[in-house]
């Protein structure tokens, strides 16, 4: 009798264990192509930066070319390119969160206080069509302003006031302000209804309150609004310092044109990284930029979440 | 009873919200009528508002040549289409597969995935495992695997969906009534998720029907013209005027064939058409995407 029992009980299990895996397989099957996906155009990748290490050869393939050591990063950081590069992406970073969150937050509060519902959805609407275009119908858009020839600025507004026309694809001096007036304009609808469905969600008690007590509507802003944005305010704030060492590829390959005139303040890290590899076809450059990129990256992001845990811990990404 | 006050903010929330807005319509229009513009008139006195000289002869151009634009046309539509519904398919697929807290290895997977928002192996290598390892260039895969497919940010807006909105209680009773785990998908969880379906999906579409980098990083004239998008030809343009421009001391009569100025504007106007004509009808679902995507939940 014991020994049926024993017989039993692994065959017990073994069904078992079979039941459970017919259960759980499915999931596995589910998961597999996005697996795929994410190994192939995220994992697969991160071995390539050994090509930042190597002196690449392509008849040798990444494996084959000899190892060089940090030569690559060498030869990048002795070039003045690196620091202006680094310089122009972090500069336009700060800026545009800056510039961006300030204009988003005042659009924010005073779109909602509108009354109309209809005149209200309009504005939300138009301010976020920007936002859906891409930044090449954008380059589109600013060239009608922009062209030194057909430019609607030049002719339209200059010429008429009898100033010079400007050629504005060449003056250095301009593009800071038109790149950060360009990137607030495309991206102030997307953080603007970020802000607004903050604001929609304060509850309405508090500004009952404050006006019984006879509070202006600026006090109101200043002492109910803002202190309780300030959540969401952090959290965009770590995103962008997670993203400090990137930038809008588009917007500063598009907006300038390719002018080597503009380089000096327009050159970020991607739009480096992308000439030395398609335009030069420089390997060692590219992927030296790009490694240093990605490391420096990566070590912000868990600094900033790290600086969150610490601070507000409720807010932090991972 | 209106006091002095709200009427004051009513004007200044007016006035600052409809200058936002105009400023952000106005480019649009100027385009469009730049479009529609005379071109020798264009050429003399500029873009304007009011130009003097109306024509549609930008849009005969397009008209006539609409082997080109016409193809372009039909491989934007196909790819977005194609890209989108893929997309669409393994993010929920993959978002339901990590819900699953007690089939081991999800968490494993949950991290792979949170990961590759941390860390990625830059343009460098990414561009050359796809071109070497993969043999993208020139096909059609380029334009609708790198970067695109799928990413974690979606994953993850689906996954908070389908654990916070889809009772757990109807699926087990599915499973008791003998479902399988793709039917209870297919029947139930999809159907259930249409409206983050639907914003993922409209977010994802319009990021396949903006993109032109894939395009500029993988196709080549010679290999991949037949592949062009709308956005791709739009950067083409650009791109062969900088070197017309960079070239044009030492080559003096360089023979790219380049569309007129206003031809141009047509050709961009086409691009964004269906954009401006879509986005009334979807624009709750845009509003919905940056909401839920913006701010952590």
């Amino acid at each position: 009798m014991s020994t049926k029992s024993t017989a039993a009980a692994p065959a017990k299990q073994a069904s078992r264990k079979k039941i459970r895996w017919k259960r759980i397989l499915p999931f596995y099957l589910m998961a597999l192509p996005g697996l795929i996906y994410i190994i192939i155009n995220n994992y697969l990748p991160m071995f390539g930066i050994a090509i930042a290490f190597k002196k690449l050869n392509f008849k040798m393939g990444i494996w084959g070319s000899p190892w060089c050591g940090f030569d690559n990063f060498k030869f990048l950081f002795a070039s003045s390119d690196a620091w202006v590069i680094t310089r122009n992406t972090i500069l336009y970073n700060i800026i545009f969160f800056l510039a961006g969150n300030i204009v988003a937050i005042a659009i924010a509060i005073l779109i909602n206080e509108i009354r109309k519902k209809f005149v209200k959805k309009l504005y939300q609407s138009l301010i976020l069509l920007p936002f859906l275009m891409s930044w090449v119908i954008i380059s589109y858009l600013a060239f009608t302003f922009l062209s030194a020839e057909t430019g609607m600025v030049n002719n339209s507004i200059l010429e008429p006031i009898g100033r010079e026309g400007i050629n504005w694809y060449q003056e250095r001096k301009y593009w800071p302000f038109i790149l950060v007036f360009i990137n607030v304009w495309k991206g102030v609808g997307y953080s603007m209804i970020i802000y607004l469905s903050s604001i929609v969600g304060i509850s309405m008690d508090y500004f009952e309150a404050a006006r019984i007590d006879g509070a202006t509507k600026w006090q109101q802003i200043r002492r109910i609004t803002l202190p309780l944005l300030k959540p969401t305010l952090i959290t965009l704030f770590i995103l962008s310092v997670g993203q400090i060492f990137r930038s809008d590829f588009g917007l500063f390959y598009q907006m300038p044109r390719n002018s080597g005139a503009l380089y000096p303040v327009t050159r970020t890290l991607d739009v480096y990284i992308y000439q030395a590899l398609m335009k030069n076809n420089d390997y060692s450059m590219s992927s030296a930029a790009s490694v240093y990129q990605s490391i420096v990256g990566f070590v912000l992001i868990i600094g900033a979440n790290k600086l969150v845990k610490k601070y507000e811990s409720s807010s932090s990404l991972f | 009873m209106k006091s002095k006050e709200s009427i004051m903010t009513q004007a200044i929330a007016n006035f600052v919200c409809g200058l936002f807005a105009l400023m952000a319509l106005l480019p649009f229009i100027l385009l469009i009528i730049a479009s529609l513009t005379d071109n020798t008139w264009a050429t003399a006195n500029g873009f304007s508002f009011f130009p003097k000289k109306w024509s549609l002869d930008a849009y005969h151009y397009i008209a006539v040549q609409w082997d080109t634009i016409g193809r372009a046309y039909l491989m934007t539509l196909v790819v977005t289409a194609a890209g989108t519904a893929v997309s669409i398919l393994i993010t929920t697929l993959f978002a339901y597969a990590i819900c699953q807290a007690e089939v081991p290895g999800m968490k494993l997977l949950s991290f792979l995935l949170i990961f590759t928002m941390l860390f990625n192996g830059g343009l460098v290598a990414t561009y050359y495992t796809y071109v070497n390892y993969f043999h993208i260039r020139n096909t059609v895969w380029a334009l609708i695997f790198p970067g695109l497919l799928m990413n974690a940010f979606n994953v993850i807006l689906v996954r908070n969906y389908f654990t916070n909105s889809i009772p757990v209680s109807l699926i087990e009773a599915a499973r008791l009534d003998g479902a399988s785990e793709f039917g209870i998908f297919c029947k139930i969880v999809l159907p259930l998720s249409l409206p983050i379906v639907a914003t993922i999906g409209l977010m994802t579409g319009l990021m396949y029907w903006n993109d032109w980098q894939n395009g500029m990083y993988y196709l080549t004239e010679r290999g991949g013209g037949h592949l062009y998008t709308i956005q791709i030809i739009l950067n083409n343009i650009n791109e062969n005027i900088q070197v017309l421009i960079q070239n044009s001391s030492s080559l003096g009569g360089m023979n790219i064939k380049m569309p007129s100025t206003t031809v141009r504007m047509a050709i961009a106007t086409v691009g964004i058409l269906p954009i401006l004509i879509i986005y009334p009808f979807f624009q709750k679902y845009f509003v919905k995407g940056i909401t839920l995507g913006g701010v952590k939940e």
